[in-house]
């Protein structure tokens, strides 16, 4: 069984994420960048299906500058096999990258497809559905639980108020939820070994995609700083607040 | 901004010239490392008084602990820029102590085994000490004798195909828990130049006449065991000798220079962790009705110590980058070593200072820096001593 992996560069987790001066987006100059962590999380999914001897090969994509070849390294050094950079500069939105991923599909023929949720760089949560939709595949995504049977995948699905499984018929799409794995690091062996390992450039127009985002950003603004709570003396008073307050309720 | 300037920044990867794109996979694996595995478990080492195996052997796992040895034995043949993001990461967990007893073990102790042992002492060693499995402590440092290490009086008769070790050493790093010690003993006869009458030897625990005598009350590096260690008739065979006799003391010398390279750069962390946590402490302490960062002589005092960091920084990058090509860099070394020495602690008495009576509160993590830094301008080479090296080689 063959998996496909695709990883995204986005700042990393840590960093205090500060809009641009002139509002045109936010600041990426000398900004650390990693791996957005879901796709670790689907990347370690695929490495245990190697490990369980249900994969045979990881393939791990990245869309993005050529600086995206240091995420793929990093799926690497985590224990993919190779990797594939499709080099495009600039915003890429979902559509295109669905559209992209499929010609990588299409080409690799892999069975199983394992992305994050979502990245959280814009939390937009619409690409591994697009990439479904697009190849006509069973999707199972917010997967907490990946198991692989005979030509079909049990995902199970964290969903409002409990747990769904499903079972999917493979080829299959799957995105990753918070819970499913804790990803393993990359050993300095490990590290070492990927250097070796073969990373394909290609271009969107390798696939036939024109990548030019459809949408345009008016403007980027920091969210409003919080305002100070208050402290309510009785559950009346947050009823009373909360109806004539907050009008919530 | 030239092209080439604009890339870099838009890359958002290190614009240092010094390190390749497998030193920042390691910083960053070493990063995640510190957070999720160490921080989280330190104040129950600092109780404890010394930094417990699982984690070496975790670090061993991930290969932190042969960065530069051979792959044969499990390492990873990097270079001296390598080391030096370990020691940086290792330095910005606030743990020193803990940080101390990684190092020693990596960079201070095994490498007499690493560069002067024997194929059969390698054998023997180095596959365990790059897994974390022994652990390596070196033992120069007598009650008579630290910066002057001509001036020892440990001595190793030899007798047979035995050397008889005689003596006792102090201020030993992992004296407590280490399975091998790497320690410095006089073998040459009357007359012989001092220089000259200097080896090494590997003694193993439970070697009888090996005594570690008490485990020593520190004020600081707190989670690192310290002792003082007694040889008494202590019998080794020949072949643990460590190089040739009498080169001893250039073995010393030598491996002094990766030594201080390490603490610098293990300093250099720390004073960045400091100073991040006093930055997140100053923003958000109100006095007078704004934030303590709002304060002139703070953010003053702060930058610059930002600026000296920095440049301490770049000064360990540059002394490692030409060691790493093969250089002398004693004289850079030696700069490193009284600069950063120094300049720790000049950060921590500022950060401290601006914690207000907090700073002054065992719970608070500045404290624990601070004390934990007084021994870096006097451990691996005194401050002073590390001058009169960079004096020698000024002027001529
Ligand atoms: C926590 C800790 C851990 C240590 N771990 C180890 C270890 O693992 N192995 C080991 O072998 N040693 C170890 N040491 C010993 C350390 O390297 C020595 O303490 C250090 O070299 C200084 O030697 P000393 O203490 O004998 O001081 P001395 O040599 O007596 O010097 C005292 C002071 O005099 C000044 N001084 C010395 N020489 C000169 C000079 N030429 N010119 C001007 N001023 C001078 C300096 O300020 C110095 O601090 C450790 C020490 C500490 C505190």
């Amino acid at each position: 069984m063959k998996v496909l992996v695709p990883v995204k560069r986005v700042i990393d987790y840590n960093v205090k994420v500060r809009v641009k001066a002139d509002g045109s987006g936010v600041e990426l100059a000398n900004v650390k960048m990693s791996m957005n962590p879901f796709d670790e999380i689907a990347v370690e999914e695929a490495i245990r299906l190697k490990e369980k001897g249900k994969a045979t090969e990881i393939i791990a994509v990245s869309i993005g500058p050529q600086q995206a070849q240091e995420t793929i390294r990093t799926a690497l050094a985590m224990g993919a096999d190779r990797g594939i950079l499709v080099k495009v500069d600039g915003t890429v939105e979902p559509l295109a990258v669905a559209k992209i991923l499929k010609g990588v599909v299409d080409e690799e023929n892999p069975d199983l497809v394992i992305l994050g949720k979502q990245a959280i760089d814009d939390d937009c949560n619409q690409t591994g559905q697009m990439l479904a939709a697009l190849l006509g595949w069973p999707q199972g995504t917010f997967a907490s639980k990946v198991e692989p049977g005979d030509g079909s995948v049990d995902v199970t699905r964290e969903v409002d108020g409990g747990l769904q499984t499903v079972s999917l018929k493979m080829p299959a799409v799957v995105t990753t939820d918070l819970r499913l794995n804790e990803p393993r690091y990359a050993s300095l062996p490990n590290i070492m070994k990927a250097k070796k390992k073969p990373i394909a450039e290609k271009t969107a127009a390798d696939y036939g995609v024109d990548p030019a985002p459809r949408l345009t950003v008016l403007k980027t603004v920091e969210p409003g700083g919080r305002k100070a709570g208050v402290k309510v003396g009785s559950a009346g008073e947050l009823v009373e607040k909360l109806k004539n307050e907050a009008a919530v309720i | 901004m030239t092209a080439l300037a604009q890339a870099d920044a838009e890359s958002g990867t290190s614009r240092s010239p010094y390190f390749e794109p497998e030193h920042e996979m390691l910083r960053e694996q070493i990063r995640r490392f510190v957070e999720d595995e160490v921080k989280p478990h330190g104040l129950a080492w600092e109780e404890q008084g010394f930094t417990p195996r699982e984690i070496l052997l975790r670090m061993g796992e991930l290969g932190f602990l042969g960065i530069r040895y051979p792959a044969e034995y499990g390492g990873s043949e990097l270079d001296t820029l390598a080391t030096v993001v370990l020691a940086e990461e290792l330095g910005r967990s606030t743990f020193s102590g803990f940080a101390i007893t990684a190092l020693v073990h990596t960079d201070m102790a095994s490498v007499h085994i690493a560069h002067a042992g024997s194929q059969a002492q390698k054998d023997a060693h180095m596959a365990d000490i790059v897994a974390g499995r022994k652990i390596c402590a070196v033992a120069v440092t007598e009650p008579g004798a630290g910066s002057d290490v001509k001036g020892i009086r440990t001595r190793a008769r030899r007798d047979g195909d035995a050397y008889v070790l005689d003596g006792s050493k102090i201020y030993i790093t992992n004296g407590v828990l280490a399975d091998l010690y790497c320690v410095a003993a006089k073998t040459g006869g009357e007359g012989e130049r001092p220089s000259r009458s200097v080896s090494m030897f590997l003694v193993e625990k439970g070697t009888p006449g090996l005594r570690v005598g008490r485990a020593l009350d520190k004020h600081g590096w707190r989670s690192s065991d310290t002792a003082e260690l007694f040889f008494e008739n202590c019998r080794v065979p020949a072949a643990n000798l460590l190089g040739e006799e009498g080169h001893g003391f250039y073995a010393i010398m030598r491996n002094f220079q990766n030594e201080r390279t390490v603490i610098g750069a293990m300093a250099m962390g720390e004073a960045q962790a400091a100073i991040d946590l006093t930055l997140d402490w100053l923003t958000s302490r109100q006095a007078f009705g704004e934030p303590l960062w709002a304060k002139g002589a703070i953010r003053q005092r702060m930058a610059m110590l930002q600026s000296k960091v920095e440049a301490g920084r770049q000064l360990v990058y540059h002394a490692a980058w030409l060691d790493a090509r093969g250089a002398d860099a004693t004289r850079e070394v030696s700069m490193v070593k009284a600069y950063c020495g120094d300049l720790v602690n000049e950060v921590m008495a500022a950060c401290l200072q601006f914690h207000g009576g907090l700073g002054f509160m065992r719970e608070s993590t500045i404290e624990r820096m601070a004390r934990d830094a007084r021994v870096q301008s006097i451990g691996g080479g005194a401050t002073e001593v590390m001058l009169e090296e960079v004096a020698k080689r000024m002027g001529r």
